[in-house]
């Protein structure tokens, strides 16, 4: 196996574990994963060095993005129960909150925290990642992280997406 | 204690997360141990890394299902060339999109990415609201704190109106208005000698833009998308006093989260 795949191969775990937290739902985040790695295959011949793994994850947050855009022109419906469950006491509620409360950010929010706090990128990497400066990278993880705060205080609809 | 330089928002956050120097680390341990509300917030920080960790980390321990086999993968992408020149669109179109945040575009353009209508809307309540003597506003700037609070809590996301006076425009107060996807706010600000301009935001799904013009009848207005809120600021009158009013809010409102606190 090339450098190049095996690169992308110990980068699967951690690209994942991103896009499960970044969509939500087990078999989106996967279907993510994969178009990630069949794009990231194809464009070998286009890598001209530098970190793969970063290279990845900006190829997932791209996709992720156009996949949200593509739903937000179909109507989308939850279910009730699912939203009233959430309150009910219990190590899982608190997971459950964290969830809840990250499905409350806006999607650039919610990547550059999730980079950030799950991924353990840089605020550089991030950066990249996202095509923007540094400055604009902590001005939204300082939002994500208020709007969680307050979120996970009680301060439920501040900011509430429907999404 | 001589007095050390404050800390910021941003290294509080830098601290945190593990960007901060070295050498301003134990400014930081100091200023939190003085601190109490800055040391509940950073260990609200993070508390949240942690719960997003315990609720994710364990996927990436998982078993790999058999649709991530990397050789499978490769043989079964085909007509790779139209592909590969699609991913090099996008990873490049991003980049582009960063390098033109750093000067507004000079061409006015239909505003793009489903902003006519917003644009639209913002420029007519611009023309309908700055010619009203009596009633330019529903709510006064000296009510700005409510003002900003229900207009927030309409919109959907914390508002604030930036502050203008280093242009000689006084916040004269806002309203909320109807825009084509949900409530949006409104804000009017005034020179000494009576000229006006507005600044109408939303929350919106369009994608971020740099800040561009469009030229809608008499008006002009300058907007932008900025982490899924637009934004338009209209004036009449010059462009390049559009572009200063333009580029001041901006850049309040984009780095509005990063200011000092003083303890």
């Amino acid at each position: 196996m090339s450098g190049f795949r095996h690169d992308i191969q110990a980068s699967i775990p951690a690209l994942r574990r991103y896009a499960r937290a970044l969509a939500r739902d087990v078999d989106a985040a996967d279907e993510l994963v994969q178009d990630t790695l069949v794009r990231a295959l194809r464009s070998e011949h286009l890598f001209h060095g530098g970190d793969v793994r970063s290279w990845l994850y900006t190829i997932l947050t791209n996709l992720n993005r156009n996949r949200l855009r593509s739903l937000a022109r179909r109507p989308i419906h939850t279910l009730i129960a699912d939203e009233d469950a959430a309150d009910a006491a219990g190590p899982e509620a608190g997971l459950r909150d964290i969830e809840r409360a990250l499905a409350s950010l806006s999607e650039d929010q919610r990547t550059v925290l999730l980079l950030v706090a799950l991924e353990g990128l840089s605020y550089r990497e991030v950066a990249e990642v996202q095509g923007v400066p540094i400055g604009t990278v902590m001005s939204r993880l300082a939002r994500a992280r208020a709007q969680i705060k307050s979120y996970l205080d009680g301060e439920r609809p501040a900011l509430r997406r429907i999404k | 204690m001589i007095d050390r330089l404050p800390i910021t928002e941003d290294e509080l956050q830098a601290y945190i997360d593990g960007e901060l120097p070295e050498d301003r680390r134990g400014d930081v341990e100091a200023w939190l141990a003085t601190h109490p509300e800055d040391m509940a917030r950073a260990a609200a920080w993070r508390a949240q890394n942690d719960a997003i960790r315990a609720r994710y980390g364990g996927v990436a321990n998982e078993p790999l299902p058999a649709r991530f086999d990397l050789d499978r993968l490769a043989r079964s992408s085909r007509s790779w060339k139209l592909a590969a020149a699609v991913a090099v669109a996008f990873i490049l179109g991003g980049a582009v999109g960063w390098l033109g945040h750093a000067a507004v575009a000079r061409v006015a353009a239909p505003p793009r990415g489903g902003l006519e209508q917003f644009t639209a809307n913002a420029v007519g309540a611009h023309n309908v609201y700055v010619v009203e003597v009596r009633h330019p506003v529903e709510v006064p700037a000296s009510e700005a704190e409510h003002l900003v609070t229900w207009l927030s809590k309409r919109v959907g996301y914390q508002l604030r109106a930036p502050d203008l006076e280093r242009l000689g425009l006084r916040l004269i107060g806002g309203r909320l208005l109807p825009g084509p996807t949900g409530p949006a706010a409104f804000f009017m600000y005034e020179s000494a000698s009576g000229e006006r301009y507005t600044l109408y935001c939303a929350r919106s799904n369009a994608a971020d833009t740099a800040l561009r013009y469009s030229d809608i009848g008499e008006a002009t207005a300058v907007y932008w998308v900025s982490d899924d809120v637009a934004y338009v600021v209209s004036g009449k009158g010059d462009r390049t006093r559009l572009h200063n009013v333009a580029v001041l809010a901006y850049e309040q409102l984009e780095h509005g989260a990063r200011k000092v606190h003083g303890g």
